[in-house]
């Protein structure tokens, strides 16, 4: 309350500030006699000890006395997380990976001081090289083109004047006091952008229709209940850009004649939650929330909600009861939210990328986006890669890039060169794409041609030791798990394939059974009630049309070709090219393994667990299983 | 303990802060599931009395606020160790192996997914992705992430805990 006197009354004052950071923040854009150190302060470097890192260099900048020509920034993800903590020097932009706090003393002297950057902490390429400067060399970065990530890992989440610096709220001012609400509704829609949060409806025509309504009272949600496992994309627009948000939402509440938004987030995201609640207070304190936004009659706020751990909350209908104080438990539609919807008011959902990517579109305009993707799919999509994939992270690519492009171009293939078996996209309502279809462009249409979906961005790469047939059982068990209850298809019909699932999994399926699946398959998919039910057969039905060798392998061989489902699998240890080096009798957890220099290792095959740590850790490719 | 978690003196400090929670937030549209995320931060979970007093306050039948507090994971009405060990079985975890992870705590620390040791230090959880995906498979133990965890990591993590 106390700081009043930061509130921006016109659009003036907004370009004075854009202006002075622009000028402060130009080493990480262009040259600059100040030094910018830029480290990954969320999600998995924040787990690996970056704020150790930031304390350490911290502490550094200010023994040296150097606070006015050094600046450390602890900014959102960067992308390459699987060679984390990640820091990036400015000007310079140099890019060290795997940082430990032991390393920033040598960061420091030699090359803060020395001017000689550290090479043995520079980013690994796939092919093992060392690359200096990884944000222009490096094949993960070099192919992406940044829209909605674009702020992440470039400026500090938490300060609303760098943000203001790199054109933020710029294109919430250009709307609100150059355009009428049905001129930014207008060019949502030629921009063609759809929906990022799975099903890829086109924005502009829901903000249409929302638009249309007469009532007064009408609310702006942001779905930020990123449920899909394996997901983080949009944790990494909240923790790393969250003012993109917020600006976007503010739009969106102009361009419909709404004064309050929604933003549901998981709870599991405490980082997150953080970090906007830090924001929409910063933005209420400079005026670009609240009242009078810019010194017009537009006036819109944004509360947080958190969910509490229910998947079907990510369906809109079930993310507004839930905000209603209920039970997330979805409805029939019609009415579609934009007539009614929360607190029986005309509502927009849109995901976090989607509003992301908004502001982007109105500084740069329509044409540009539209020069970007495909026919039907326009703008980027961000992709979270991974499983078994050397360079797991963040990826942003235009629409249209095909997943080998994504997978061994610019992610690096698959670690200890096993084969590519298929990538899951979509979560629990997408499917999988095996390795004939790597070439195909990715885009919605595509997608769905091929039986999975965009879905929120997920992208799971596999290889030869997964065993399809278990991770569809993966995927019902967790749907079985998270279904609501509410309608009869996807609470009993989700179980009963399961079950179905189980038994071949066990060894006791008969050939029948891929036929009861494809029955109860199509069956939930067309009478379920939400989306989430309806697409809950999705893993089935995909790992049945690409890989129904495995399934059949379970049912009449009563093998598991991946040595994966336990109950049909057996470890044993081929005596011919065992070296004896007693690597796996030390790792068995249960100690089911006997044997030494002399004699023979053996697994007693009543004592295994089958858990595979001796197949995983022999040297020698000597641990076999049928 | 839960039986007089109303009663005592001790709890009345308790039961203060809840009624603040309920106050603060009465006036809110939808003001039940953030009412009950607080009073799970005061109470640790939320026991039949917490839930009936929420209640009685806001004029919503305890049978919907039960119905609510037993929908969503994230609520839990029996009490949790001192130590949460979430075992995440999201996709990129599931497959690098994260459930011989859960197995390896279940049989050393001798519970199941949902139960809390004898010494009420460590409860067991799995959990749905945790957005960790970098760095698969991933254990977070309260606030603790550990990352590429493998079975064998499973006893020298609890020692982390283990005075």
């Amino acid at each position: 309350m106390a700081d009043c006197n930061r509130k921006i009354d016109n659009v003036e004052q907004l370009n004075e500030i854009r202006e002075r950071m622009k000028e402060k923040l130009k080493p990480r854009f262009e040259e600059g006699a100040a030094i910018h150190i830029l480290l990954c302060g969320v999600a998995g470097c924040l787990s690996t000890g970056s704020l150790k890192i930031y304390e350490e260099m911290d502490r550094l900048i200010k023994e040296s006395g150097k606070e006015k020509d050094i600046q450390l920034v602890s900014t959102g993800c960067m992308g390459l997380c699987a060679q984390g903590p990640l820091m990036v020097v400015y000007p310079d932009r140099v890019m060290y990976t795997h940082v430990k706090p032991e390393d920033v003393e040598e960061i420091w002297n030699s090359h803060i001081l020395g001017g000689k950057p550290v090479e043995r902490l520079f980013a690994t390429e796939s092919d093992g090289r060392k690359v200096a400067h990884a944000l222009d060399e490096h094949s993960f970065y070099t192919k992406q083109l940044k829209i909605a990530l674009k702020n992440c890992g470039v400026i500090n989440p938490l300060s609303i004047e760098e943000f203001i610096g790199v054109d933020g709220y710029k294109a919430l001012a250009t709307v609100i006091k150059e355009m009428d609400p049905e001129e930014v509704v207008d060019l949502i829609k030629a921009s063609n952008l759809r929906g990022r949060g799975g099903a890829g409806f086109p924005t502009g025509t829901k903000w249409a229709f929302a638009a249309s309504q007469l009532e007064r009272k009408k609310f702006v949600c942001c779905n930020a209940d990123e449920g899909d496992p394996g997901a983080f994309m949009d944790r990494s627009v909240l923790e790393g850009d969250p003012h993109s948000v917020l600006e976007a939402m503010a739009i969106a509440g102009y361009a419909i004649g709404s004064d309050q938004g929604y933003i549901y987030v998981r709870a599991e995201y405490p980082v997150a939650v953080k970090t906007l609640n830090e924001a929409i207070k910063q933005a209420r304190e400079y005026g670009l929330l609240g009242k009078k936004i810019l010194g017009t009659d537009f006036s819109f706020d944004v509360e947080v909600r958190l969910g509490a751990g229910a998947f079907v909350c990510g369906e809109e209908t079930a993310l507004m009861t839930s905000i209603e104080g209920n039970r997330g438990e979805p409805k029939p539609r019609p009415p579609f939210p934009a007539v009614k919807g929360l607190f029986g008011q005309p509502t927009i959902l849109n995901n976090v990328e989607t509003y992301a990517t908004i502001p982007r579109i109105i500084n740069m305009g329509v044409a540009w986006f539209n020069s970007i993707g495909t026919e039907g799919s326009k703008g980027t999509k961000v992709f979270a890669v991974g499983g078994k994939i050397r360079h797991t992270g963040l990826v942003e690519v235009p629409m249209g890039t095909t997943l080998q492009d994504i997978v061994f171009g610019m992610c690096g293939g698959i670690p200890k060169d096993k084969a590519f078996k298929a990538a899951q996209t979509g979560g629990p309502s997408g499917g999988c794409i095996p390795a004939i279809h790597l070439d195909t462009p990715i885009d919605y249409e595509n997608l769905i041609a091929l039986g999975s979906m965009m879905g929120s961005g997920g992208l799971i790469v596999m290889d030869e030791d997964t065993c399809m047939v278990d991770l569809a059982g993966f995927f019902l068990h967790f749907t079985v798990d998270e279904s609501c209850g509410k309608c009869t298809p996807c609470r009993i019909g989700t179980k009963r394939m399961y079950e179905i699932l189980s038994k071949i999994t066990d060894g006791k399926g008969e050939v029948e059974d891929v036929d009861r699946l494809n029955v109860l398959a199509r069956n939930i998919k067309n009478s379920a009630l939400c989306g989430l039910g309806q697409t809950a057969p999705n893993p089935i039905i995909s790992t049945l049309r690409y890989f129904e060798d495995e399934y059949m392998a379970h049912i009449l061989e009563k093998t598991c070709p991946a040595g994966v489902c336990k109950s049909i699998t057996k470890f044993f240890i081929d005596k011919e090219t065992c070296k004896h080096c007693g690597i796996c009798k030390k790792h068995c957890p249960v100690a089911a393994i006997s044997g030494d220099r002399k004699t023979d290792f053996v697994i007693d095959q009543e004592a295994c667990i089958k858990c595979g740590e001796c197949f995983k850790r022999c040297p020698f490719n000597s641990v076999l299983h049928h | 303990m839960a039986n007089c978690c109303l009663e005592n003196s001790e709890s009345k400090a308790l039961l203060d802060k809840l009624d603040e929670v309920i106050d603060k937030y009465k006036d809110t549209a939808g003001p039940l599931i953030p009412i009950l995320h607080e009073a799970q931060g005061i109470y640790g979970y939320l026991p039949f009395e917490v839930q009936l007093h929420i209640s009685e306050r806001l004029g919503i039948p305890l049978a919907d606020v039960y119905g609510v507090v037993t929908f969503y994971t994230g609520f839990n009405t029996k009490p949790k160790g001192k130590y949460v060990i979430n075992v995440c079985l999201g996709t990129a975890c599931y497959v690098k192996g994260s459930e011989n992870i859960l197995d390896r705590f279940k049989t050393t620390l001798g519970i199941d997914i949902g139960d809390c040791t004898e010494d009420q230090i460590f409860s067991l959880e799995a959990c749905r992705c945790i957005g960790s995906c970098g760095l698969a498979p991933a254990v977070m133990i309260n606030d603790d992430v550990y990352g590429n965890v493998s079975p064998d990591d499973v006893e020298s993590i609890l020692a982390n805990y283990q005075l």
